[in-house]
C-alpha cells in the first residue's frame, strides 16, 4: 500500500499531518488528520481564580483569544449568577463584532481566498495575500489591510488589547466607552460595512463568474451531508455572542434548541489511539463512524454550519446576502463544503451591519457596565468563535477558585466532519497514483475552508502553508517527495 | 558601497500564535524592515525547510526572533539548530522569555494531562480507557504523533539567548524598538531585556494620583468589587503586579480598568517577579515596619486573602522561576 504524508513540517505543534493510503491500484484508500497538538489547559486552569479564565484561556489562540475571552466571561456571568446590564452586553457584542471582522477578513484575504481568486492550480508562490494585490488591484490590498487593522483597532479599544483582551469581568466589563471612541468606532464601522460589501462583490465576480468554480462547490467531492450547529437569536437568526444553540438536521429541519447549560445532554467526545484531539457527536444521534447523513451524529459548525442551522441573518444587507446564496447553490441547506467561504463574507456584513446599529444605540456609552456577581458555582458560557461553536465549562469552588473545567473549542467540533472533507476530495482528486500539486492543494482546501485553528500558521501575511509529501510504494519504499 | 542587508529569521515553538499577531501589527513599518533586512526564514509565511536551515553555514542568520516555550522533542531541536546558524538570537514573547501562560502546565505532568483530557472528562464517553499513542497501528498502515515533555522550558533553558523581548504579546512599540536597534548596530550587552528599565507603575496614570504611602488592610478579588478608575488599584485593595513586573506596555491593562498580571516579566533588579511582588504586597500589608502590631493569627488571615498565590504572582513566569515545576515523583 503506498502512503502519502502531507506533513506541514515546519510546524508541529498547533499543526495537522495529512496521511494518506493508497492501495496496489494507486486509489486512495483512507486519509487520515492528526492533531499533534496538546496543551493540558483543561488540566492546569484547575486551582486558579475564576476572575483569571477569560484570560488564561485566551492563551490557546492568538489569532481568536476574543472568543475565548468571552467565552470565559459568559461562563463566570453563569457561574457567579450575575447578569450584566445591557450597556455591557452591548459593548461586549460591539467587541466580538471588531473580532469577527478582522478574523474573517484575514482568513478570506490572506488563506482561504487566495485558492479561489488567484486558482486552485496556480503555483503556489502566487496564492498569497501578494498574489490577491496582484489580481484584484493594489486598492483593494490596502482596504484589505486597512479594514483589517480596524477590526483589531474596535477590539482594542473595548478590550484593553486585541491579542489577549483584558475586559471581561463576570457581571460586565471592566471600562464604559466614552462619546468620542464611540464616534470613532462608528466610523470604522461603517467604513467595514462597505468593505464588506466590495469583498462579496469580488467574490461574485471572481468565483461565481467562473464556471469551473462554481462546478467545484457543487462537486462531490466538497460535499457532506452533515447535521448543523449555531448559536441563534430569539428569531432564530444567527449571533455570535449570545442565545441558544440550534442544530438543524441534514434536510434542514430544526433537530434540536437547547440553552448553553444543557450542551452535556447533546454533545459527546470520543476518543481516537491515533490524535490527541477528541471527536464529537450529537448523543441522540450516535457514533456511526466517518460518515455523513441522518443517522451519524456528526455535525459542522462554523460560518456554513451557523446560517444553515439559523433561519436568516438579523441584519438587512447580510439577509439579502444570505438568501441569494442558498438561491444560486439550490436551496437550504447547503452541503458543499467551500460555501464556507461565501458564508464567512455574509457573516462579516452581518457583522459589520451589527456594529454600526449598536454604535447608534445610545445606552452603549453608559457608565453603567458592571453588576456585582454572587456565590461562585458551575457555569456554562457559549459563542460562536469565527470558526464555530466554543463551549467554556467551569465548576468553581467556595472561595471561586477553579475546581473542574471542560473546553470544546470549535476546531474540535468540526474535526470528524474535516477528517471525512480531506478523504473525500483525496479519493475524488488521487487516481491512479496520480499525485500533482494542483491535486493536494485541492484536498488542502477541502480543510481550509473550515478555516481551522491548527492551521493557524496559515492565517499569517504572505501566509502559504508549507508542506511536504512523501509518496511510499507498498513495501514502504519511499519513492518520490514532492514539496511545496 | 551599500551595505550589506541584515538577515533576519522569525520563528514559533510552543505558543498561541499571538506573537506572529505582534509582529504583522507593526503594521506598514515592516516596509522599513525589508528596507534593511531580508527574512530568510519564517516558516508561517515561507515555503523554507528545516533542511534548507541546516545548510545554512553557521551565523549566517543575523538576528533569529524565536517565540513560543519547548515543550517538544521538536521544539528543542530547532531551538538547537536556530542557535547554530544565527549570530544574535532573541527570546521574543512572554513564553520564550519565561514559560508563559502554557507554562502553568508545569504544575501538573503528562499522565495528569491525560488523564483530566481523555479519561475524567464530564462529556467524553470512552468506556475502554482509549488515549492516544506516539505510535499506532490503523486497518492501512501505521500512524505517528510526537511525544510531549513533562515541563515547559524556556528558550534559555534550553540554549544561550543574547536579548529578550517581553510581553503576552509584545507591545508594537517595543518590537519597533527592537528591530530599530539592531538595523542601527546599538545593541546593549548580551543578556539584556529589550523594554524601558522601568516597571508599569512607572508608566500607569494612575501613579502620580497615588497617596505618597499606601497601606491596605483587605485584599479584593477584582470581580468582587467595582473599582474607581482614578485611584491605584493596589490602594483599593486589588493585587496589581504593576510593581514588581517591567514596563513598556504603558499599562495597557491598567488603563482598560484591569490590573496587571505580570506580562512583561521581572524588573530590571529583582528577577524572581514572584517573590518581588510578595514582598512589595507584604510592605503595603504593613507586614515588613509593624512587625510588631500584628499577631501570628492576624499574618495568617492576611495572607489567607491571597487565593492561587501560585497563578497570581507567576502567571507567566513559572518555568524561569525558582520553583521551575511541582516537584515530580519518579
Amino acid at each position: 500500500m503506498r502512503e502519502v504524508t502531507i506533513n506541514p513540517i515546519t510546524r508541529l505543534e498547533g499543526h495537522g499531518k495529512i496521511t494518506i493510503f493508497l492501495n496496489e491500484q494507486g486509489n486512495v484508500e483512507n486519509a487520515y488528520l492528526q492533531i499533534p497538538e496538546l496543551r493540558g489547559f483543561e488540566r492546569f486552569c484547575v486551582g486558579r481564580k475564576a476572575e483569571d479564565m477569560p484570560q488564561l484561556t485566551s492563551r490557546i489562540c492568538g489569532v481568536c483569544p476574543v472568543a475565548h475571552h468571552y467565552a470565559g466571561t459568559k461562563a463566570l456571568d453563569a457561574a457567579f449568577n450575575v447578569e450584566p446590564p445591557s450597556a455591557a452586553e452591548k459593548l461586549r457584542e460591539l467587541m466580538y463584532c471588531g473580532y469577527i471582522i478582522y478574523d474573517h477578513i484575514l482568513h478570506f484575504f490572506y488563506l482561504g481566498g487566495p485558492d479561489f481568486i488567484i486558482g486552485p492550480e496556480a503555483p503556489p508562490e502566487k496564492r498569497n495575500i501578494l498574489g490577491v494585490i496582484e489580481k484584484a488591484g493594489l486598492e483593494i490590498g490596502k482596504e484589505v489591510i486597512k479594514h483589517r487593522a480596524y477590526g483589531q483597532k474596535i477590539t482594542e479599544m473595548i478590550g484593553g488589547k486585541a491579542t489577549h483582551p483584558v475586559c471581561g469581568l463576570p457581571g460586565g466589563i471592566s471600562k464604559s466607552l466614552s462619546e468620542e471612541e464611540r464616534q470613532e468606532i462608528e466610523k470604522m464601522a461603517s467604513s467595514c460595512v462597505e468593505f464588506a460589501k466590495l469583498s462579496l462583490k469580488l467574490f461574485y465576480d471572481i468565483v461565481l463568474e467562473n464556471e469551473k468554480y462554481v462546478d467545484m462547490i457543487k462537486s462531490n467531492a466538497y460535499t457532506l451531508k452533515t447535521y448543523n450547529m449555531g448559536l441563534v437569536d430569539e428569531n432564530n437568526k444567527v449571533n455570535f455572542y449570545d442565545g441558544k444553540v440550534r442544530v438543524a438536521d441534514p434536510h434542514g429541519n430544526e433537530f434540536l434548541k437547547f440553552e448553553p447549560k444543557d450542551y452535556l445532554n447533546h454533545i459527546v467526545e470520543r476518543v481516537e489511539e491515533w490524535t490527541y484531539v477528541k471527536m464529537p457527536y450529537l448523543r441522540k444521534v450516535g457514533w456511526k463512524g466517518f460518515v455523513d447523513g441522518a443517522d451519524s451524529g456528526i455535525y459542522r459548525v462554523g460560518p456554513l454550519g451557523r446560517l444553515n442551522a439559523a433561519d436568516g441573518m438579523a441584519t438587512p444587507l447580510a439577509q439579502e446576502e444570505y438568501e441569494l446564496m442558498y438561491k444560486t447553490l439550490g436551496g437550504k441547506p447547503v452541503h458543499s463544503t467551500l460555501a464556507f467561504h461565501w458564508a464567512r463574507l455574509i457573516e462579516v456584513l452581518y457583522a459589520t451591519e451589527r456594529a454600526v446599529e449598536l454604535c447608534k444605540d445610545t445606552e452603549i456609552t453608559s457608565t453603567n457596565v458592571r453588576n456585582l456577581p454572587g456565590k461562585p458555582g458551575e457555569g456554562v458560557g457559549i459563542v460562536e468563535a469565527a470558526r464555530g461553536t466554543l463551549i467554556h465549562h467551569y465548576v468553581l469552588d467556595e472561595n471561586a477558585l477553579v475546581k473542574n473545567v471542560n473546553l470544546i473549542v470549535a476546531t474540535t467540533n468540526n474535526y470528524p466532519a474535516i477528517c471525512m472533507s480531506i478523504r473525500d476530495a483525496a479519493k475524488g482528486l488521487i487516481h491512479g497514483g496520480n499525485v500533482n500539486q494542483g491535486l493536494l492543494n485541492k484536498v488542502e482546501m477541502a480543510f481550509r475552508a473550515y478555516d481551522p485553528c491548527f492551521a493557524c500558521a496559515s492565517h499569517f501575511a504572505i501566509g502559504q502553508m508549507p508542506f511536504t509529501v512523501e509518496i511510499y510504494d507498498h513495501e514502504k519504499k519511499l519513492l518520490k517527495t514532492v514539496q511545496r | 558601497m551599500a551595505k550589506e542587508k541584515l538577515k533576519f529569521a522569525f520563528y514559533w515553538a510552543a505558543s498561541c500564535g499571538g506573537c506572529e499577531i505582534s509582529v504583522l501589527d507593526i503594521n506598514e513599518k515592516i516596509l522599513e524592515v525589508v528596507q534593511v533586512a531580508d527574512i530568510v526564514f519564517w516558516p508561517v509565511a515561507m515555503d523554507i525547510k528545516y533542511k534548507d536551515v541546516e545548510k545554512m553555514s553557521d551565523e549566517y542568520i543575523d538576528v533569529c526572533f524565536f517565540n513560543g516555550a519547548i515543550r517538544t522533542e521538536e521544539n528543542e531541536k530547532l531551538a538547537k539548530l536556530l542557535r547554530k546558524k544565527s549570530k544574535v538570537l532573541i527570546a521574543y514573547g512572554s513564553c520564550s522569555y519565561m514559560g508563559g501562560i502554557p507554562g502553568l502546565a508545569n504544575v501538573a505532568n503528562r499522565k495528569e494531562v491525560f488523564e483530566k483530557a481523555y479519561l475524567k472528562n464530564i462529556s467524553t464517553v470512552n468506556p475502554n480507557g482509549v488515549t492516544p499513542k506516539t505510535r499506532v497501528k490503523v486497518k492501512e498502515g501505521e500512524l505517528e504523533l510526537p511525544e510531549f515533555y513533562d515541563t515547559v522550558k524556556t528558550l534559555a533553558q534550553t540554549v544561550d539567548v543574547d536579548y529578550y523581548v517581553p510581553g503576552c504579546p509584545p507591545q508594537v512599540e517595543l518590537t519597533v524598538n527592537a528591530l530599530e536597534t539592531i538595523a542601527k548596530g546599538e545593541l546593549p550587552p548580551k543578556g539584556a531585556v529589550l523594554a524601558p528599565l522601568k516597571s508599569v507603575c512607572d508608566e500607569c496614570p494612575l501613579n502620580s494620583l497615588k497617596k505618597e504611602k499606601i497601606q491596605i488592610s483587605e485584599i479584593h478579588r477584582v470581580y468582587e468589587i467595582i473599582s474607581d478608575p482614578n485611584k491605584c488599584l493596589l490602594e483599593q485593595g486589588i493585587i496589581c503586579m504593576g510593581p514588581a513586573t517591567r514596563g513598556g506596555c504603558n499599562a495597557r491593562c491598567i488603563k482598560a480598568g484591569m490590573p496587571c498580571t505580570g506580562c512583561g516579566g521581572p524588573c530590571p533588579n529583582s528577577p524572581e517577579q514572584g517573590a518581588a511582588m510578595i514582598s512589595a504586597l507584604a510592605s503595603l500589608l504593613g507586614l515588613e515596619e509593624e512587625k510588631e502590631k500584628y499577631t501570628e493569627a492576624d499574618i495568617e488571615k492576611l495572607v489567607a486573602q491571597i487565593k492561587d498565590p501560585l497563578g497570581t504572582f507567576y502567571m507567566y513566569s513559572l518555568p524561569s522561576s525558582l520553583l521551575k515545576r511541582r516537584v515530580m515523583k519518579k
